[in-house]
């Protein structure tokens, strides 16, 4: 048990790729997104068959809820995990990016290739109207005001006219074609793959950040905002730009997810999504991509997994959330209890 | 908008406001005494609020045998009935409480773990609890019985003094005058107030910190279970997540008063309420929660810590 819950498999893996030279580690980064990208197919072939998961098809779990939810559990790393800054309400940036793609598209035929900086730029510009006055402020009060920007954009959205109030928006078009990939129903694995590079491209905007100037001024603030002031770390600006950026990957996914579903109502902006997000980071490990990633991945796809046992899937949820969070408290896979900054993005 | 209501429903709206926001202050000292103690937000205080209801629900109709359709009680089996079932509530809530604090917080702290990790383990303890009662219940609406018959004393300007209404008044305020009693002058009272000006000195100081963190939760699950009953005694009904918006209701009257102060979880309450009634009379009850949010940010904008909060110095710990 002890060992169980001291085994830091972040550390080890770090040593493993530190022995690598640079070929083996490229051979290696390609051929594991070879195999996720495979992930789709794993379903239907025998010896992961147990994969499968029973009502909504494999396939559509992958996209939403895991893919999605792996990206905005990447978003919401940069404000909770990189900044240190409780963040209760990441739902309203899914939620802009999704009616940004529902209202562009249905009303003035808008694909999601054009809606998308729009979408990200709504969601970046929320994150400033809200950060500016909310940022100012400390802890768990930050925590409060962000919930209630949460509800307040399900409560806008369910009270206009433009947002089709409590029924959402129906008929949203599926992204068009790009390179003979058809993005429809008959499709999923399409829709995966897009997530897939999204996710990558955010995993690789996050460790361009972390290792250069925003990245170290994020560790600073996180660890003492007083001292991080005193040495000269615009803080309001750094934690904007960790908000803003945050704010952004949330809304892009929601760009995606309303076109992949096609019709979005405010019932699925709930304070939950929030929770459960910030749960994702929680579980994996808080501050660490890798852990993240296998975070919001488990929390996404066990609850579709075990829904035969329907109505106590939620329980078993927040049991596992009890006991895990017991077990390791630091998430699955912690990030490094002293975390180094490199000399190679010193300027 | 329409201001007309103000000037003709003034009383009315003050009276109510007034009602709800003592349960909200109620609810609130859930959040606000442990926050205080221990510097995180108890989210499953909510759940507690919840159990609460059903325990006054589950008291009245399995253990006392009223149905929905009973007769209104008088007299001093009216007040027997009535009193035994608040305790009950306030029990159930109180031990509820300090299981919460057993299963997601104690471990957690003992190994120093992060604030947020107890967060998460809270937030799994409140969907545990929230699904079990949805399971249990078949997510059902439940009304409780009309114990207490509804008359009035009087209008004063359109403002109905209903005999529940004033009940919700005054026991939350008899609740806070011994509370506000017991933390300033009993002995475990000050010891609740020296662990959260500094958990180190009081340990050095010979305080059993366990303990004083129990009691807290103790405290904070007693006053929930009093306001589940007295909102339960009001509206007559309750369902599994009703929770919820109590929840984040009371959560945002204790930011509003400043959070970790007692009197501040009062006066955040009552303001919180005001603000309620009074927007959902002007702009349509749709509007209530983003107007409350409004005046919360623009609130905290201006009193960094909330109407009644310690000075900036002494939260930074």
């Amino acid at each position: 048990m002890a060992n169980l819950t001291r085994f830091n498999l972040r550390d080890k893996g770090a040593e493993i790729w530190a022995g690598w030279s640079r070929p083996v580690r490229t051979v290696f980064v390609l051929a594991f997104i070879v195999l996720i990208g495979l992930m789709p197919f794993a379903a239907s072939w025998g010896p992961t068959s147990f994969l499968n998961t029973p009502i909504t098809s494999f396939q559509n779990v992958l996209v939403y809820p895991v893919g999605m939810f792996i990206m905005m559990a990447l978003g919401l790393n940069i404000v909770v995990g990189k900044s240190g800054l409780l963040d209760l309400g990441y739902v309203a940036f899914f939620a802009i990016g999704a009616y940004s793609q529902g209202i562009l598209s249905t009303l003035y035929g808008w694909n999601t290739w054009e809606v998308m900086p729009f979408g990200i730029g709504f969601a970046m510009l929320a994150g400033v109207i809200l950060g500016l006055p909310a940022l100012r402020l400390r802890g768990d009060y930050l925590a409060i005001i962000t919930l209630g920007f949460g509800e307040i954009v399900r409560i806008v959205a369910i009270n206009l006219s433009v947002t089709g109030g409590p029924n959402g928006i129906p008929g949203i078009p599926n992204p068009p074609s790009v390179f003979g990939l058809h993005f429809d129903l008959m499709h999923p694995e399409t829709f995966f793959w897009l997530v897939f590079a999204m996710i990558l491209l955010v995993i690789w905007m996050v460790r361009r950040f972390t290792i250069r100037r925003p990245g170290r001024a994020w560790e600073a603030i996180r660890q003492d905002e007083d001292v991080a002031a005193l040495m000269g770390v615009n803080t309001l600006v750094y934690k904007l730009w960790s908000f803003v950026i945050g704010a952004a990957v949330g809304g892009a996914a929601g760009v995606l997810y309303a076109s992949k579903v096609m019709v979005i109502s405010p019932d699925m902006f709930k304070f939950d999504v929030s929770i459960l997000i910030l749960a994702c980071v929680v579980f994996g490990g808080i501050g660490n991509i890798w852990g993240v990633v296998l975070g919001a991945g488990i929390l996404a796809y066990m609850p579709e997994r075990i829904r035969f046992i329907s109505d106590a899937r939620q329980l078993v949820f927040g049991l596992v959330l009890i006991i895990m969070m017991n077990m390791r408290p630091d998430g699955l896979l912690p990030r490094k209890k002293r975390e180094k900054i490199t000399e190679k993005g010193a300027k | 908008m329409n201001f007309s209501v103000i000037t003709s429903q003034f009383w009315s709206l003050v009276l109510q406001g007034l009602a709800l926001g003592l349960i909200y202050a109620l609810v609130s000292l859930g959040y606000t005494m442990v926050y205080g103690v221990l510097r995180l937000i108890n989210f499953a205080n909510s759940e507690v609020f919840m159990i609460g209801t059903f325990a006054t629900l589950y008291l009245e109709v399995h253990v006392l045998g009223y149905a929905t359709n009973s007769p209104s009680l008088h007299g001093a089996k009216l007040v027997w009935t009535l009193v035994l079932v608040f305790i009950g509530s306030m029990i159930a809530c109180a031990l509820l409480a300090m299981l919460v604090e057993i299963v997601a917080y104690r471990r957690l702290r003992a190994r120093g773990a992060n604030r947020l990790a107890s967060l998460i383990s809270a937030i799994g303890v409140s969907i545990a609890l929230l699904e079990g009662m949805r399971i249990i219940t078949i997510s059902r609406p439940m009304t409780t019985p009309r114990l207490l018959d509804k008359w009035s004393f009087g209008e004063f300007h359109g403002a109905n003094f209903r005999i529940d209404t004033l009940m919700a008044i005054v026991v939350p305020i008899i609740i806070f005058v011994v509370l506000d009693r017991f933390v300033t002058k009993s002995r475990l009272g000050k010891s609740i107030r020296a662990v959260s000006m500094s958990e180190e000195n009081s340990k050095l100081m010979g305080i059993n910190i366990n303990r004083v963190i129990t009691l807290t939760f103790c405290i904070g699950g007693l006053t929930t279970g009093a306001a589940a009953f007295i909102y339960t005694t009001v509206y007559e009904n309750t369902v599994f997540n009703v929770g919820f918006n109590m929840g984040i209701a009371a959560f945002t009257a204790a930011v509003l008063g400043g959070i970790g102060n007692l009197r501040g979880a009062f006066y955040g309450g009552i303001a919180l309420g005001m603000l309620e009634q009074f927007a959902s009379a002007m702009l349509g009850s749709q509007w209530k929660a983003v107007t409350v949010f409004t005046v919360l940010v623009v609130v905290l904008l201006f009193k960094p810590n909330g109407l009644f909060g310690e000075a900036v110095q002494q939260t930074r710990t």
